[in-house]
């Protein structure tokens, strides 16, 4: 019997969750502001200090795991060859990993692209290009170019294995923080993640989290073990599959709708169909896209921007509500939490539209092609129709007043569209905010993460409560 | 080990020659990356750069091929594998017309070599021989 304490650092709040295996349930959640500017364990001691005054008792833990998406999370380059095959690998590894992708190029880096990498702040790079056997120039020539330019950041290569040799001896030649890992397109339209993938997450332990003063908390808990959406990915990969006797959920999506990004993960295959021809790239039953554009505060004006002057005029005569004004108070005050009723309304319509937005980028699509043969359907991306559940996270779903409005701009309010959006999905909320932490537990123990996750995502009601 | 990109152009499935191809080319010592049915030109070029390809071989059986392959040369260019060289074979055209001047339009776009209606593989497994070399 034991007891365990998970902890994620997030941008802005240190979330604790207490776990005890003899009850098989949550005995305590705490959150504080996340200070890793000044000192990480400031936070973590308040955050602690509130757990116990909310369980009247201090207790000792068995193991205490955290995930840490601190300091602007993970950032990363994705860099291949062309931009449908080797690029969009390389970015699926990096989003995969939990990394937010900050950069991608395609074909040989210039000199304003490498000059990029280092304005960005990049903490690791992804190098990829070629299939196996396939072309090499591009990728030595790559490797070459971020070392004459003495780039100090990891890299780590995963492109054609017939240019392994060549890219290790550009590393050593000159300097270069650099390892190598198989090739994330072997072949076309073949998608290899874990070996990209258990690389960028050493890195990331390794370096990473010590690099952004992470690493200090490692004197008083176990281990920081996870970025924070690897942890969320492995929870929902969990709760989908399920865990020897225990059933899991089946197909679902989870959306998180955060102040800087929206991020949506989908647990499924590409398609159950058998009349369709599946193109581009090969998709990964637990996919994770990030929208960095499409955020409540931070990136709230990237949610106007992809609107027409029309939409815009259309949103303040139908819902008064004047939205440019709003996400540009929202980007310059973003701790501010809704102070009326006309805030909440506001912040529920940009999670609408975060919503909407991100499944239109993560879903697949289907075309009728009309053939000598007949019809027939031409499919790229994932058949996400049949999901069984969208299960909501993040602040702005969870204190929403309605919360089904939100989660419903995931399915196909727009039936004739050829996205290939939940058709009739059940709705469950993540109300007191443990996929991380559950992400992190199944680490530990997966049966108890998985029983814990069943038991605490809760059903929205007809009022969308 | 020579390269080649094999696949059947436009909104056309006939997948049956496509397998036999695939199976003749790889027998025959070649790494065959077949892209399969209801390919674009762009499909075709992609996976060709990706593997550093030497030969694209298209196919089209549903009288289309002339719509979906005008262009493609270019395109190649483009991409920066100009020198690639381009075959296609099947039905490429609509209903019984001359060869030679099938032939000679789709030079002109830039194909190296076409094929007419029912040639067996073999015939252009030789020509594959004589330009990439055994």
């Amino acid at each position: 019997m034991a007891r365990y304490l998970l902890i994620d650092f997030g941008s802005t709040f240190t979330k604790l969750t207490a776990v005890d295996t003899t009850t098989g349930d949550i005995i305590g959640t705490s959150a504080s502001a996340t200070t890793v500017s000044t000192d990480i364990r400031e936070g973590y001691h308040q955050a602690l200090a509130d757990l116990y005054a909310s369980m009247d008792r201090v207790v000792t833990f068995d193991k205490i795991v955290a995930c840490s998406s601190a300091a602007g999370g993970l950032k990363m380059a994705a860099i291949g060859l062309v931009d449908e095959l080797t690029v969009e690998a390389a970015k699926r590894v990096c989003l995969g990993a939990g990394a937010k992708v900050d950069l991608v190029f395609s074909h040989h880096l210039t000199n304003r692209e490498i000059q990029e990498i280092i304005n960005k702040k990049i903490d690791i790079i992804l190098l990829a290009g070629g299939a196996d056997g396939g072309n090499s120039e591009c990728v030595i020539y790559n490797a070459k170019k971020l070392g004459e330019a003495h780039i100090s950041v990891p890299i780590v290569f995963a492109g054609n294995k017939s240019a392994e040799d060549d890219v290790r001896s550009v590393f050593e030649t000159y300097n270069l923080d650099g390892c190598v890992c198989d090739n994330v397109m072997p072949r076309i339209n073949i998608l290899n993640i874990e070996s990209a993938k258990k690389k960028i997450r050493e890195i990331f332990l390794k370096k990473i989290i010590a690099a952004k003063g992470i690493k200090k908390i490692e004197q008083e808990i176990d281990r920081v073990v996870l970025p924070t959406p690897e942890a969320v990915l492995q929870a929902s990969e969990l709760l989908s599959r399920g865990y020897m006797h225990e059933k899991g959920f089946g197909d679902i999506v989870v959306v998180d709708i955060g102040g800087a990004t929206t991020d949506m993960y989908s647990m499924c295959q590409a398609t159950n169909r058998s009349d369709v021809i599946l193109h581009g790239l090969e998709e990964p039953f637990a996919k994770r896209t990030v929208e960095g554009d499409l955020g409540m505060r931070y990136s709230a004006p990237g949610i106007v921007k992809n609107l027409s002057k029309e939409e815009i005029r259309l949103i303040d005569e139908e819902k008064g509500i004047d939205i440019e004004r709003e996400v540009s108070y929202r980007f310059d005050n973003v701790w501010s939490l809704p102070q009326s009723e006309h805030d909440e309304r506001v912040d529920e319509l940009l999670a609408e539209m975060c919503a909407y937005r991100a499944m239109h980028r993560h879903v697949g699509k289907i075309e009728e092609v009309f053939t000598p043969m007949g019809t027939v359907y031409n499919q790229t991306g994932k058949d996400l129709t049949e999901i069984e559940y969208v299960i909501g996270t993040g602040g702005v779903i969870i204190n929403a007043r309605d919360k089904m409005v939100i989660l419903n701009k995931t399915t196909n309010i727009f039936p004739e569209t050829n996205e290939l959006r939940p058709k009739h999905p059940n709705f469950l909320i993540d109300e007191r905010y443990i996929l991380a932490a559950m992400g992190l537990l199944a680490q530990i123990d997966p049966l108890l993460a998985l029983k814990i996750m069943k038991k605490h995502l809760k059903p929205i009601d007809k009022e969308g409560q | 080990m020579k390269t080649i990109v094999i696949g059947v152009i436009g909104a056309d499935v006939h997948a049956v020659g496509n397998k036999i191809i695939e199976y003749t080319l790889t027998h025959h010592g070649y790494n065959v990356i077949n892209i399969g049915v209801l390919s674009s030109q762009e499909d075709f070029i992609n996976a060709a750069i990706e593997t550093d390809a030497q030969l694209i071989l298209v196919s089209s059986l549903y009288g289309q091929g002339e719509i979906d392959c005008r262009g493609m040369r270019d395109k190649c260019i483009e991409a920066g594998i100009g020198d690639i060289l381009l075959y296609v074979g099947g039905n490429i055209v609509v209903g019984k017309q001359d060869f030679k001047e099938v032939k000679k339009r789709f030079q002109e776009m830039g194909f190296n070599r076409i094929y007419p209606p029912g040639t067996p593989i073999d015939k252009a497994l030789n020509d594959i021989k004589q330009d990439l070399g055994e």
